[in-house]
């Protein structure tokens, strides 16, 4: 299949960038959607021209590395990440267009690559439990009821890609932080540590310059990995919970 | 800042002050849509100027008012701050969006849709509530030896115009369409999110969303319907302000 491809390309974080057309002919329907993109770079170098930067990794769904503003959506037409998204979705003459995630706290660093260590910060301010690792404590020590454990697992399958941020029309992490946050609410390991990490995983949000939450459910519709709203709706009560009766003044 | 106001200034902060106001003047919508219904009374407007004294008079009333005043305000200011904010989080728009694939209209576009509102308010405070307290065309009445404000003369000599009628409908639908997403995302800001009441909630808010904005019309409509058929005369009233006028000068 052929296809027209309209494609943002930018220097660098300081240059404006600008969206510049790209014809990709003899295009497998089973390729997925960053090969199609390698087809085209190889393309591209070919001519001697500067290849596009985009980001990926795993391509197998997993490590959250993939992004992709494709045609109005984040990761394409369907809830799936970018790398499992294949051409198949695409009709033949298609023209399609892929931009960057677009939020003040994920700043372009070339063409479709952007900078997400904004979620890194968040995830140090108190993403974590303070203990120190020793052996596997036996299985049967701590009983957690089997829906809790599925509950937690469910908000830890979020693999921060950041599709949330580029969804929202404010450009909020809420589904990705109340993601984090939920997760070790839930389980007696990261209990202790809760309202310190809620009031801090929030602050540092705020500090990254991400919108608020005005409950569209943009971003859970197009999550890949299906990260329910029940998340920002937990974090919530646990901020205002901590905010409410916590130590920290 | 104290830990307080610096709580309510984050971004779940501030979505808490939108939630609360919001649910507040949720509340002030249905005691102002049920004391509205004297009007469908063809009385000469004796219930409902009775009904308004006593809104007006009664302490408990009067202070419930200054709260609501207050309310409205605070969520208008904050609606501002939060819109700017939100807007600022995505400096660089998308060149092509979808939005419309994972989120409602009405949940994208509050802040439209709550100027609108406001701007009706302007409009309605000026017409009913401003005449009532400072203006000097305000007719009165007695019933049972007792004198009484006749705000039912302003509002069978507004309604009785067909483009002051319009400007309701319309702003009316606009309201409707605010709380189609507003009465839901309220319960879910203040993090009440459940499997057994969500569902429900999000059923009670559409239909709030629909019948009060309709409740709200009957009285506009109904009031143009009788003056246009004569069951009511607005010469009458028009001709009983221009008396007090004169009287007031
Ligand atoms: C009778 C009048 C009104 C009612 C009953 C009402 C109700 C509500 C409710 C229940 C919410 C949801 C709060 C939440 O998501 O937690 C809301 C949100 C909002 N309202 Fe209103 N509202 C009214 C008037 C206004 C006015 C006059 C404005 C602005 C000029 C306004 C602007 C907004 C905005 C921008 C939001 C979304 C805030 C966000 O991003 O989360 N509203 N309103
Ligand atoms: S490349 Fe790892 S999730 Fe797509």
């Amino acid at each position: 299949m052929n296809l027209t491809l309209k494609i943002w390309r930018q220097k660098n974080a300081d240059a404006s960038g600008k969206m510049q057309t790209y014809n990709v002919t003899d295009i497998s329907p089973e390729m997925s959607f960053l090969e199609m993109l390698d087809v085209l770079n190889e393309d591209l170098l070919k001519k001697g021209e500067d290849p596009i930067a985009f980001d990926h990794d795993c391509r197998e769904g997993i490590c959250g590395m993939c992004s992709l503003f494709i045609n109005g959506k984040p990761h394409g037409p369907s809830q799936t990440t970018t790398c499992q998204l294949h051409m198949r979705s695409f009709k033949d003459g298609d023209t399609v267009y892929i931009e960057p995630w677009r939020a003040k706290a994920f700043p372009v660093v070339k063409d479709l690559t952007v900078d997400r260590s904004s979620f890194d910060r968040i995830i140090q301010a108190g993403g974590y439990i303070s203990v120190n690792t020793g052996n596997a404590p036996d299985a049967n020590e701590m009983p957690i009821p089997k829906d809790v454990v599925d509950e937690a697992m469910s908000s830890a399958t979020c693999i921060g890609c950041g599709a949330c941020v580029a969804a929202c029309k404010n450009a909020s992490a809420m589904l990705f932080v109340s993601a984090k946050v939920s997760q070790l609410a839930m389980l007696p390991q990261g209990k202790p540590e809760k309202q310190k990490r809620v009031e801090a995983m929030v602050a540092q949000m705020d500090e990254e310059g991400f919108g608020a939450c005005t409950n569209t459910g943009a971003c859970s519709a197009e999550c890949p990995k299906d990260i329910s709203l029940t998340n920002i709706a937990r974090m919530n009560r646990e901020y205002f919970g901590a905010k409410a009766s916590s130590e920290n003044v | 800042m104290s830990w307080f106001t610096e709580s309510l200034s984050s971004s779940l902060g501030r979505k808490l002050i939108m939630s609360l106001t919001g649910i507040f003047l949720i509340t002030f919508l249905v005691v102002h849509v049920a004391g509205n219904l004297q009007l469908l009374k063809l009385d000469g407007g004796e219930s409902f100027n009775i009904y308004t004294k006593f809104m007006t008079t009664n302490p408990i009333i009067k202070t419930v008012s200054y709260l609501l005043y207050a309310g409205i305000l605070a969520h208008v200011i904050y609606s501002i701050i939060l819109t700017r904010v939100n807007r600022s989080a995505r400096p660089v728009k998308y060149a092509y969006e979808k939005a419309s694939t994972n989120s409602t209209w009405a949940s994208r576009n509050m802040g439209l849709l709550g100027a609108v509102v406001l701007f009706f308010l302007v409009v309605h405070m000026r017409s009913f509530w401003f005449e009532m307290k400072f203006g000097d065309g305000v007719p009165m009445v007695e019933y049972d030896g007792e004198d009484y404000k006749n705000l039912y003369a302003l509002v069978v000599t507004a309604f009785s115009q067909w483009w002051y009628v319009l400007i309701y409908l319309v702003s009316l639908a606009f309201l409707g369409f605010h709380l189609s997403h507003g009465f839901a995302s309220a319960f879910q800001t203040l993090g009440l999110n459940h499997k057994k009441y969500t569902p429900f909630i999000e059923k009670l808010g559409l239909a709030f969303a629909i019948i009060v904005p309709i409740l709200f019309a009957t009285q506009p409509i109904a009031i143009f319907f009788w003056t246009q058929t004569g069951a009511l005369d607005p010469s009458v009233y028009e001709e009983m302000i221009k008396t007090a006028q004169l009287a007031g000068q």
